[in-house]
């Protein structure tokens, strides 16, 4: 079946390796590195709950940094008000993008592909100006900023988040949960209507599915799992501006997905590690960031439109059918 | 009463603006079929174009002339040279495509002119003001008023009546007929992107004494055209019109009545559209 | 089973179906004929739910269908091919089936079950691929299927909820004499073993012949006859309208 023909042995192995590896190397990396690495975390998840829209469902969205940002403010919010559990700003923050995604995708999962496209845009810049302009709720176009990012409770251990280490360690655990709640999905029943929505909505509405339905609740799971990344993106940075649900934001799961490969379930978070490993190297050159971005994306959907994982497995011998 | 007149004036005149630029967007879509997620970077272009060119030879009508052009030949390059190659394949690749160029676009216009904003003044002719009852009114703001609907209808008679304007259209119904009894489609199609394009750009330079020049005007404005296509209906030239005034009318007598909530006024209106009629006014389904 | 009445449909100024009433019944496998741009798959479109007719009624046993969308009506126990294949491309065949299957049990927003695990659902998505004699192809991406097999794959989609009645248009569509003959095969079987009612659309006469038990006969949108093959074979207006003398199939 989809997934692959690695016995269960295989894949336990293939996950718990890359996962150790991941947990121990801030022990030997610099702090620089931790920190880059958390943000690929953070941003992956973010990726790749963009791409339950697209590579999944089909569903092109220029809007999920509405998300993100709002799960991000949620979390400074609380925080701002005296919460002291992470954990409630996550469950929040992750609750109020989804509700947000409730409305909004009521509005969006009516039209198709193009309209999608814009309208999600259109939203999403909605967003952005009540996070620029309610100054009382949400600072304004300065954000808010964390005066004191709260401790950690895990099993009643008290960690203090200030420590990059720890901060890369809670972002690793948000994420892999993530991405196991993402994978699961996909390989559930609804995974598989979400790809039967992509292939071809006709002959699954004619099978008796109900297309708004389904995209309506992979859009208000991606809005859900983008404002956990915007949770945790604020904890990260101490702050949230209006900054993180601008379209230019939006335009990051964009690239990332597209050039990891929207085909892959991993390719986002391949796209993220690539996405942060070109701004090493063009920051250094340029403080123009936009343009190098746009300029990269074209040739990618010219010529490599399956991404760089895509391109990589496409040229492997076949493993057999599956939905990828 | 004075100030009811003013907000009119006030909304028709950015409702033209609008115009001007949405018919760009939905002409391109109803031919091409293609979303040109860019249109507001070349809104924005040609205003600063037209502003640079006020630098060469201080007139706004050489500002208005040469702009324009030059967006419309980068229109040719883009639809060329990108748009062209991914006509055959799914709608995700021309949306990210015209996404990328808009990107490039944005920040291109940051590094050339700098980040700030600038201010171009309108010709003598029109910069002065017309006296409306006790208060003033800036002239310019009714030439752009009336210059609204003189393209538009120009526009419409064009693809009407003139031999050309059915060509398109042909084109446009069905591509595979249209090659077959002997239409340059790709021709076709470039030039309907160059005169989109110009369409933007017209918008953006005849937009510069009208409000500041920065790098965020593209931004505000591909917004509000998407909703004014999508309100009116993609590829309906009265859904452009009607639509880009009820927005434009909107925004000018909000700014009075809802404060600060003025700034959800188009999206108010997206919605609305979305969960009463989809098409949009003059849309076809589907 | 289906019964439609005075069903008129246009598209703009094109009156594409005038008062058309007819009636399938169940187990008699009924065959709808008649030329190009006659209007038969307009008929199928404003049955299934892809439009709403601009008038007229359509009863699905004894239950008033008109105008609701497709994804209401299969439910039913009615289904329809088209006359393009109509299946997912990149999903593998038992994906293909299985996707109507996770339907009828309910299990579309199953967020958190494995598909793999289901076994009752892939045996009877196996089931349905024997019993068209895909079961070998279960695991190919669907698009690498040849033309016919293809057709078959959306035979099997449309009979894995074992609806009740089943439009099929044109299901011979494009096949070479050996793939129609498998066709029609199956057809018939699928009609005594499972009973269900096939109402389908043809361009191919013998096929018709060989299977229809009732014919309806449309004619630049109207009803033109309806009867047994012997009396369509032997009615005058239709041989002239649409047989063209070359009856003797």
């Amino acid at each position: 079946m989809a997934g692959g023909s690695w016995g269960p042995t295989k894949r336990l192995v293939g996950t718990a390796v890359p996962l150790m590896v991941m947990v121990l190397c801030p022990l030997i990396l610099p702090v620089y590195w931790i920190l880059v690495l958390t943000e690929v975390l953070i941003m992956g998840l973010f990726a790749m709950s963009f791409n339950l829209l697209l590579g999944f469902t089909g569903l092109l969205s220029f809007g999920q940094a509405g998300f993100f940002g709002a799960g991000a403010y949620v979390t400074a919010i609380m925080i701002a008000k005296g919460s002291t559990s992470v954990w409630l700003a996550f469950v929040a923050s992750t609750l109020f993008a989804g509700a947000l995604a409730v409305v909004i995708g009521y509005l969006c999962v009516r039209r198709d592909e193009i309209y999608f496209a814009m309208i999600t845009l259109a939203f999403g810049m909605m967003l952005y100006t009540v996070a620029h302009n309610w100054i009382e709720v949400t600072g304004g176009s300065d954000g808010l900023p964390l005066l004191s990012v709260p401790e950690l409770t895990v099993l009643g251990l008290r960690v203090s988040l200030l420590a990059p280490r720890n901060m890369y360690l809670l972002a690793l655990g948000v994420t892999s949960l993530g991405t196991w709640c993402l994978r699961r999905l996909v390989r559930s029943p609804f995974g598989l209507m979400l790809t039967a929505v992509r292939e071809n909505r006709e002959r699954l509405a004619f099978v008796g599915g109900n297309v708004r339905r389904v995209r309506l609740a992979a859009f208000v799971i991606a809005g859900g799992l983008a404002g956990l990344s915007g949770s945790l993106f604020c904890l990260f940075n101490a702050m949230a501006t209006p900054t993180f649900l601008h379209w230019s934001f939006s335009a990051r799961p964009v690239l990332m997905t597209i050039l990891g490969g929207s085909s892959v379930f991993l390719g986002p978070a391949v796209g993220a590690a690539v996405f942060f490993g070109l701004e090493q190297v063009t920051t250094q050159l340029t403080h123009n960031w936009m343009i190098v971005l746009g300029t990269i994306l074209v040739p990618v959907v010219l010529f490599f439109p399956r991404g760089l994982l895509g391109t990589v497995l496409d040229l492997l011998p076949k493993r057999g059918g599956g939905r990828g | 009463m004075e100030t009811f007149v003013v907000n009119i004036l006030n909304g028709l005149s950015w409702g033209m603006l609008l115009f001007l630029i949405s018919i760009g967007l939905t002409t391109v879509f109803g031919v091409l079929g293609v979303l040109n997620f860019a249109h507001g970077s070349l809104f924005m272009l040609g205003a600063y174009l037209c502003m640079q060119v006020m630098r060469v030879f201080p007139s706004f009508w050489a500002g208005i002339l040469l702009g324009p052009l030059v967006v419309a030949l980068l229109g040719v390059v883009i639809e060329r040279w990108l748009l062209r190659r991914v006509y055959g394949r799914d709608v995700t690749f021309q949306l990210l495509l015209t996404f990328a160029v808009l990107l490039i676009l944005d920040d291109a216009v940051r590094i050339v002119w700098g980040p700030g904003f600038h201010v171009v003044e309108a010709p003598a002719i029109l910069g002065g003001i017309f006296p409306l009852f006790r208060h003033s009114y800036p002239v310019y703001r009714l030439f752009v008023i009336a210059i609204g609907p003189v393209v538009g209808l120009s526009l419409w008679a064009f693809f009407r009546f003139s031999r050309w304007g059915k060509v398109v259209r042909a084109a446009a119904t069905d591509r595979a007929m249209a090659e077959g009894v002997g239409i340059r489609v790709p021709l076709l199609f470039t030039a309907v992107f160059a005169l989109g394009s110009w369409l933007a750009a017209l918008g953006g330079a005849l937009a510069a004494p009208h409000q500041s020049v920065s790098p965020s005007m593209g931004d505000r404005i591909i917004i509000e055209s998407f909703i004014v296509v999508v309100s009116g209906g993609m590829g309906s030239f009265p859904g452009a019109f009607v639509g880009a005034l009820v927005l434009g009318l909107l925004e000018s007598f909000g700014t009075v009545f809802a404060g600060r909530t003025q700034m959800a006024l188009p999206y108010v209106l997206l919605a609305a559209v979305l969960l009463v009629r989809p098409r949009g006014l003059f849309g076809r389904e589907g | 089973m289906l019964r439609v009445e005075s069903l008129s449909h246009s598209f703009g100024k094109f009156l594409v179906l005038h008062d058309v009433s007819l009636e399938v019944n169940p187990g008699r496998l009924t065959a709808l004929i008649g030329p190009n741009g006659a209007g038969k798959t307009t008929l199928y479109n404003t049955v299934s739910g892809r439009f709403r007719p601009t008038s007229g009624r359509v009863f699905f046993e004894g239950r008033d269908i008109t105008g609701r969308p497709a994804h209401k009506i299969a439910p039913l126990g009615l289904m329809r091919s088209f006359q393009i294949t109509n299946i997912f491309p990149h999903l593998t065949v038992i994906e293909n089936v299985l996707v109507p299957l996770v339907l009828q049990e309910r299990k579309a927003f199953s967020l958190v079950s494995s598909l793999a695990r289901e076994k009752v659902l892939l045996r009877r998505a196996e089931e349905v691929l024997d019993r068209v004699g895909l079961l070998a192809a279960a695991y190919r991406p669907a698009q690498s299927l040849a033309y016919g097999d293809k057709r078959l794959v959306e035979m099997a989609v449309v009979l894995a909820r074992q609806p009740r009645l089943v439009l099929l248009d044109e299901p011979t569509a494009g096949m070479n004499p050996e793939e129609t003959n498998r066709m029609v095969h199956l057809i018939k079987d699928l009609a005594e073993r499972l009973g269900t009612t096939f109402f389908l659309t043809e361009h191919d006469m013998t096929v018709v012949f060989a299977v229809a038990a009732q014919i309806f006969v449309l004619h630049q949108g109207e009803l033109l006859a309806e009867g047994d093959p012997q009396t369509i074979r032997s009615n005058r207006r239709v041989r002239e309208a649409y047989l063209g003398g070359s009856v003797d199939a």
